[in-house]
């Protein structure tokens, strides 16, 4: 394996102005610095509107920063175009959330590891059906002749998600940015696909940026987090130390909202702590007024 | 006394092509005056079928085709047209999964209040704006939202409007299916807490449906776990952790952890529950059960009483069942540390 690379996000903004000109603009990234080292896996968390999927699009030259730069190794991210960001696109790829969505659902498994295969790695057709059944076993779909000629709808939850991650494998990545890969699919299958990343980032030396809401699933897949609150970063740290000692009350807050079962099915994790309502008010005071019980 | 009472529910999925499922088999369920019920499992265990038949919703392919359901004394199985409509605006409320697709998104969100008002026929216009004011205070809106269209709202507002919608015919029960599933981890929270704090306050009783136990566990009274279209265990929630005595259940407890805790260790459940158009002798979890025997593999267990709860495991009461026993995770079940 050649040296890694590392992903280096500096100081990176991004405004998306509304639709019609004159629309006022919104500002999903205002300053954000961030590095991923060669087989580090870090966790980039936060709420909806935080900015997380933002810097993801930004990561894999999806769109371009209104500021700042993002480097991969000597890279210049942002300035790449034509064969360039071919390249790039080989060596960083991306692992969707919802794995209903994400495959066709038209297309064998077969076709949808193909694709990559011939148009990121350039292999002959010939080599296609070989390559793809190697992808499988890697993601633990095995015997691969049993699944290479289904179709999604054939497959469960969490088989569809491993087809998904062999899919990004295809390129040889360096870098997987890995969205909320775990937030559709049922807690059941929830350490099966947490496993099987972590296994692909240690044995392969894959770097990782994964992208959650999700504290618990960070804490097993990462080894350093990165909090976003509103297109800034509010902490960041090793993941077991952010986790036991936050500093920043919003990171707090997510650590409250983990549904944490405790013996004697205590209230906590929903009712501990105050939290906004989405209107800006506290929760949980109101005295409901109407609407005694008995009709 | 019982609001709700489910008695030997069967319900069967009859698609155009291919065999009948057997979505909801024998299920008896009840829900008292005030009570919050949560019913867990993972997806395609049947929960949100039963909860459609519970609040008169099925809808083909799915046929009920055994069992009764009673509300407030009453059997309300084969209700239809104008009975059926009184039922709904007299005590018994749904709120979906999705905000969105429950609201109309050509009508402001005071028209959809001003519809389900209007059905109740009675109020004048200035009684229903107050009304409406502190319906939406109630679920920590304010009152601009009326004039808005649905788009114009996050997904953690239109599921209080949703809310607010049901409260507006003061139901006696609510089913919530997967309220929070297409939320944020903070507002799924909040959410919760404005549901908790209004059952809390106003006395309906709830039966929220949800994959996810660590949620439910929470903030409900009792739960009920099904697996493969039966009930598998149902019991106070405060004694789920400590007292579950389904391998299911435990292995459900399994999939969580304290994010804080100085060592964490997620496992999975492995495997995949059952194809419901097959009927395979035994207990339907044996293929996936760390416990399994010879007889989980021939004979079907029956839901039966073990100490305040209610279980279906032939090895329920043996040591090896217990909560406290390290029968460590089922064979081929997947770890992850951290």
């Amino acid at each position: 394996m050649s040296a890694g690379r590392s992903l280096e996000v500096r100081d990176v903004a991004k405004a998306f102005r509304a639709r019609g000109s004159r629309g006022v603009s919104v500002q999903a990234l205002r300053g954000v610095s961030l590095r991923v080292e060669p087989g580090e896996a870090v966790g980039l968390v936060g709420a909806s509107g935080s900015g997380k999927t933002t810097l993801a699009l930004l990561v894999l030259a999806a769109q371009r920063p209104s500021r700042g730069s993002i480097f991969f190794g000597e890279t210049r991210v942002e300035r790449l175009r034509g064969r360039a960001l071919r390249a790039y696109r080989r060596d960083v790829q991306y692992v969707f959330q919802d794995p209903y969505a994400a495959l066709n659902p038209l297309h064998t498994v077969a076709y949808a590891l193909a694709r990559p295969l011939a148009n990121l790695r350039g292999l002959p057709d010939r080599d296609l059906p070989q390559e793809a059944a190697a992808l499988l076993e890697r993601v633990g779909l095995g015997p691969a002749e049993q699944f290479l000629p289904k179709l999604p709808h054939q497959l469960s939850g969490g088989q569809r998600q491993r087809v998904v991650i062999a899919r990004a494998l295809a390129s040889r990545p360096k870098l997987l940015v890995a969205d909320e890969p775990v937030s559709m699919l049922d807690v059941s299958l929830r350490a099966e696909i947490l496993a099987l990343l972590k296994d692909l980032q240690t044995s392969e030396g894959l770097s990782m940026l994964y992208i959650t809401h999700d504290l618990l699933s960070a804490r097993v897949a990462t080894s350093r987090l990165v909090v976003l609150e509103r297109g800034l970063v509010v902490e960041e740290g090793p993941t077991v130390h952010v986790l036991q000692h936050p500093q920043h009350p919003y990171t707090r807050r997510l650590i409250d909202a983990v549904p944490k079962l405790t013996s004697g099915g205590d209230v906590d994790g929903v009712s501990g702590g105050q939290r906004a309502a989405p209107g800006g008010r506290t929760e949980g005071g109101e005295e409901p007024g109407a609407g005694g019980a008995g009709a | 006394m019982a609001l709700l009472e489910a008695r030997g529910v069967d319900i069967v999925y009859r698609p155009p092509l291919g065999p009948p499922i057997l979505a909801v088999r024998d299920v008896s369920l009840s829900v008292d005056t005030g009570e919050f019920v949560g019913l867990v499992g993972e997806s395609g265990c049947g929960k949100s079928t039963l909860g459609y038949a519970l609040t008169r919703m099925l809808r083909p392919p799915a046929h009920q085709t055994g069992g009764r359901v009673m509300f407030d004394g009453h059997d309300v199985t084969d209700l239809r047209g104008e009975a059926l409509r009184r039922l709904r605006r007299r005590g018994l409320g749904l709120v979906l999964q999705s905000g969105m697709n429950a609201l109309n998104p050509v009508r402001q969100i005071g028209k959809h209040f001003g519809d389900v008002m209007a059905g109740d026929g009675s109020s004048r216009r200035g009684e229903r704006q107050d009304r409406m004011r502190s319906l939406l205070e109630q679920v920590g809106l304010d009152a601009s939202v009326l004039a808005r269209y649905p788009h114009e709202l996050s997904g953690g507002m239109r599921q209080r409007v949703a809310i607010a919608l049901v409260l507006s015919l003061e139901p006696r029960l609510i089913v919530f299916d997967e309220p929070t599933t297409a939320l944020d981890v903070l507002v799924q929270a909040a959410v919760m807490d404005t549901i908790r704090s209004l059952q809390r306050a106003t006395g309906f009783s709830a039966l929220m449906i949800s994959h996810d136990l660590g949620l439910v566990a929470n903030a409900t009274d009792r739960i009920v776990v099904m697996y493969a279209g039966r009930i598998v265990e149902d019991r106070a929630a405060r004694t789920v952790v400590t007292e579950a005595r389904h391998p299911y259940t435990r292995a459900l407890l399994g999939c969580y952890g304290d994010p804080r805790a100085d060592s964490v260790e997620l496992r999975g459940i492995p495997g995949a529950p059952p194809d419901l158009s097959r009927q395979a002798a035994g207990c339907a979890y044996a293929p996936r059960c760390g416990l399994a025997q010879e007889r989980c593999w021939q004979e079907e267990p029956a839901l039966r009483r073990v100490g305040e709860a209610w279980v279906s495991c032939h090895r329920a009461e043996e040591p090896e069942a217990a909560p406290t026993a390290e029968a460590g995770p089922a064979p081929g079940a997947a770890t992850v540390r951290g």
